[in-house]
């Protein structure tokens, strides 16, 4: 077998994280909430999640997206990014996040 | 107990017709020809209903679902609605072109299987020569069409060797994840346990080296993996709940809690072509009877598991243990668990087993 030696995507201030494209977000009239629609699962984000997963367009940098969080919570920028990091790392480990 | 909220996802089985003849299929044994299939108005009904009801997944499946002419109409209607459409496929036989129209129509996502990962495996598994070449076709279409791509690989004793070139394959065609799923035996797999249940050992070997690929992969390719759960310490929470959150509905427009609930003898289903979806959901006598916890016997009733596998399978309770509210042998608290195992390593080591291979009209 060949080594599994893909590197694995790591997320840094300049990363642009996208949705993957079998991942979709869709606001259920029904329920009234966002979802995360994927192949076997239905993810329900919660609000802080949310905030960031709605500007992950593949344009902003996560730099910019913790800007933009940053006044949107008043809250420390670089607080935000150590947050943001980890959460898109972890998204991005689980295929749900593209960097 | 009634329904607890509106359901999120629907596999619609289209067909029971197939270009393939699988031996571990989770159809049942008693196939629906073609004139027993709902028409395209009725299955056009049928998804605006789950629209309405909630529904946000819908898995198009069969059979081979890329049979159905106005599969390209359905996915079109769904993703309308802004549902999640999936398509299952075995990938033999999709005519040029179908793909890009799908792509077009708004489809979300492709699973698609292979029997080996070798070409000759692919082949007796399935029945069909030159099917892994097919196979592969269809896996290019799929990129080509920019569409997102899971390969789904069913594990039995047949293929069990080949894991490792499974993940080697999903790298190769690009897909974004891997099913290395362990067959449930229902249907045609049940009548051929015998040819088909893995060795203990080469379980515990695989299960290794998904653990470790699935961690070298993380961002790479997400590896889900399904144990066998005769060789399990606790049942698959099967549905993800009876009637909970999911349920089929078959080609002739029967509706049910699960792809094999015709094998529980006492529950009647109502088909979706006649009663409207809404009222099958809450009023169900079938989608009811094993709801939430009323209908547990110990030791399932005060187990601390109950809310994450929900006593296991009932039609695996009603095939292996006699009763559909048992709790599941598959897990060890099971007072029949042992013998489940038991089973499991004799079938393992019967080397002569011949497989019946998937035929529509052989149990009719």
């Amino acid at each position: 077998m060949t080594p599994l030696d893909a590197a694995r995507p790591l997320a840094k201030a300049d990363s642009a994280p996208r949705l993957p494209r079998h991942v979709r977000l869709h606001f259920d009239q029904i329920r009234g909430a966002w979802a995360l629609l994927s192949p076997e699962k239905v993810l329900w984000p919660d609000e802080v999640s949310l905030s960031i997963l709605k500007l992950c367009d593949g344009r902003r940098s996560i730099a910019e997206i913790c800007g933009e969080l940053a006044i949107q919570y008043e809250a420390d920028v670089d607080e935000i990014q150590t947050d943001v990091l980890a959460f898109a790392q972890d998204w991005s480990d689980r295929m749900v996040l593209r960097l | 107990m009634s329904a607890s909220g509106p359901p999120i996802g629907i596999l619609a089985e289209l067909t029971h017709r197939c270009p393939l003849q699988c031996s571990y299929c989770s159809n049942p044994l008693e196939l629906l020809k073609a004139n027993r299939e709902l028409g395209t108005q009725e299955w056009l009904s049928i998804f605006q209903q789950a629209a309405e009801l909630g529904v946000l997944q819908v898995h198009l499946s069969g059979g081979e679902p890329t049979l159905r002419p106005d599969l390209i109409e359905f996915v079109a209607a769904l993703s309308a609605r802004g549902i999640y459409t999936n398509l299952i496929t075995a990938g033999v036989g999709v005519r040029d072109g179908l793909m890009d129209e799908l792509a077009q129509a708004g489809l979300d996502h492709v699973q698609l299987s292979f029997q080996g990962a070798l070409p000759e495996t692919t082949e007796t598994v399935g029945n069909h020569r030159g099917a892994h070449q097919k196979k592969l076709n269809t896996a290019h279409r799929v990129r080509d069409a920019g569409l997102p791509l899971t390969l789904n690989a069913p594990i039995h004793r047949k293929n069990i060797a080949e894991v490792e070139r499974f993940i080697e394959m999903a790298l190769e065609l690009g897909a974004e994840r891997l099913e290395i799923a362990n067959i449930q035996y229902y249907g045609w797999a049940l009548l051929n346990r015998q040819a088909l249940m893995p060795e203990r050992d080469d379980v515990m070997r695989v299960a290794a080296l998904i653990e470790t690929a699935q961690h070298e992969l993380r961002g790479t390719l997400a590896i889900d993996f399904v144990a066998p759960d005769y060789y399990a310490r606790f049942p698959k929470p099967c549905m993800g709940g009876w009637a909970r959150d999911a349920f089929m509905i078959a080609p002739n427009g029967d509706a049910m809690p699960c792809h094999a609930a015709a094998s529980i003898p006492h529950l009647a289903f109502e088909n979706a072509a006649q009663t409207p979806l809404a009222q099958i959901w809450e009023n169900s006598a079938a989608f009811n009877a094993y709801r939430g916890f009323d209908w547990m016997k110990e030791p399932c009733r005060s187990c601390e598991r109950r809310e994450i596998d929900f006593g296991g399978c009932r039609c695996q309770a009603m095939l292996l243990a006699g009763d559909a509210s048992a709790t599941d042998p598959a897990c060890s608290k099971s007072p029949m668990h042992d013998r489940i195992l038991e089973l499991a390593i004799r079938d393992s080591s019967n080397g002569a087993a011949e497989v019946t291979y998937r035929r529509i009209g052989v149990f009719d």
